[in-house]
């Protein structure tokens, strides 16, 4: 009884438990009684908590303690997430090109042969592999991609760190 | 009559480049983040120098700031995990006020108050001292709370709990503070029944 009087006097009780509560609070003489005490305690807690003080000169040595520094530039100004999820999808992309190219090169045909699987990986002509100009062409884009997302966020945070420089020497 | 700015105001103006504006926030919130500290730490002094690293925090960090919860629970977090962090530093047991301390304050009646005023004092100054009674998380939720007014989900962000956590720990507080002060200040209690 006593931890729902205190929720309803907190004002944390559900909509459905405020209206069983208040209910109660019109047919049982007890509850009221209950009621009547928390409410007191809620009063007098609210009313007495005092708060410690620290010295005169607080104020002051803050101050003069965050005159020397600067306010930090907003991490999402140096953290783009739009480059992460770039070059995360720069990764993920040859990841599915990958697999994509060692399943359409198994031969599934050969189940019951052995157990293993048919193709012998050390049997990969990697110079073949990389030889070929679509692998190459893939590769470059993907890297073409990564320096065009890194010269991007390296030209917003340079507009950013500009902007803040001459924001400050106005003033 | 002309309305104080709001912190969210003041904030804008700090950013803007106005660090002198700083001042206000500081002098609005020092007395709730100076007691909080207070309750883990042993001096006045730790409390004080904790308190000064907390603002400095703060406004180093203000561009962090959003906006989508209130300033005070975002700087009472930061508060709470300062504090945390010079403890573990120091290796500091936390502890309350010693029982002479919290006695001394409790027997602080003024014989030129009327009456009302003597049972008034008497009141606050039993609340605070079973507070002081308690240990620093109890005495944090019920600061946080019925002081600074944040409610559970603030609290809870606060303090790096769930909010059911919160509600739990509140009225445990609430408990021991009732056994504290039954225990402590039994003449008290009985004036106000």
């Amino acid at each position: 009884m006593e931890e729902r009087l205190w929720d309803y006097v907190d004002g944390i009780s559900s909509a459905h438990e405020k209206s069983v509560i208040e209910k109660l609070l019109e047919t049982d003489s007890e509850w009221r009684h209950k009621y009547k005490e928390i409410l007191k305690a809620s009063i007098l807690l609210q009313e007495s908590i005092e708060l410690d003080e620290p010295s005169m000169r607080f104020t002051q040595n803050v101050m003069e303690d965050i005159a020397k520094y600067r306010i930090a530039p907003a991490a999402s100004t140096y953290i783009n997430k739009k480059i992460i999820y770039g070059i995360a999808a720069v990764f993920v992309t040859i990841l599915v090109a990958m697999f994509v190219y060692v399943f359409a090169n198994v031969n599934w045909s050969s189940a019951g042969s052995g157990g293993g699987m048919s193709f012998d990986i050390s049997k990969i002509n990697y110079g073949k592999i990389f030889s070929s100009t679509y692998v190459n062409i893939f590769l470059m884009l993907n890297v073409i991609i990564g320096l065009v997302f890194f010269d991007k966020y390296l030209s917003v945070r340079k507009k950013k760190l500009l902007e803040q420089d001459s924001a400050n020497t106005a003033i | 009559m002309a309305t104080q700015p709001s912190d969210n105001d003041l904030i804008v103006q700090v950013l803007r480049g106005n660090q002198q504006v700083f001042a206000e926030l500081v002098k609005r919130y020092q007395n709730f983040v100076f007691t909080i500290i207070l309750r883990y730490v042993e001096n006045r002094e730790d409390a004080e120098e904790i308190s000064q690293d907390v603002f400095v925090k703060a406004y180093r960090s203000l561009a962090d700031f959003r906006g989508d919860s209130k300033f005070s629970t975002w700087l009472y977090t930061i508060t709470s995990t300062t504090c945390i962090t010079h403890l573990r530093r120091k290796k500091q047991d936390v502890f309350s006020l010693d029982q002479e301390n919290v006695f001394a304050r409790a027997e602080n009646l003024n014989s030129g108050f009327t009456a009302n005023e003597v049972e008034q004092k008497s009141k606050i100054n039993m609340v605070n001292s079973a507070i002081a009674l308690l240990s620093p998380d109890d005495a944090q939720v019920i600061t946080l709370f019925y002081k600074a007014e944040q409610s559970l989900d603030e609290i809870a962000t606060i303090m790096g709990l769930e909010t059911n956590t919160v509600k739990v720990r509140l009225h445990r507080a609430r408990q021991r503070l009732r056994e504290k002060m039954e225990k402590h200040f039994v003449a008290e209690l009985s004036d106000l029944r």
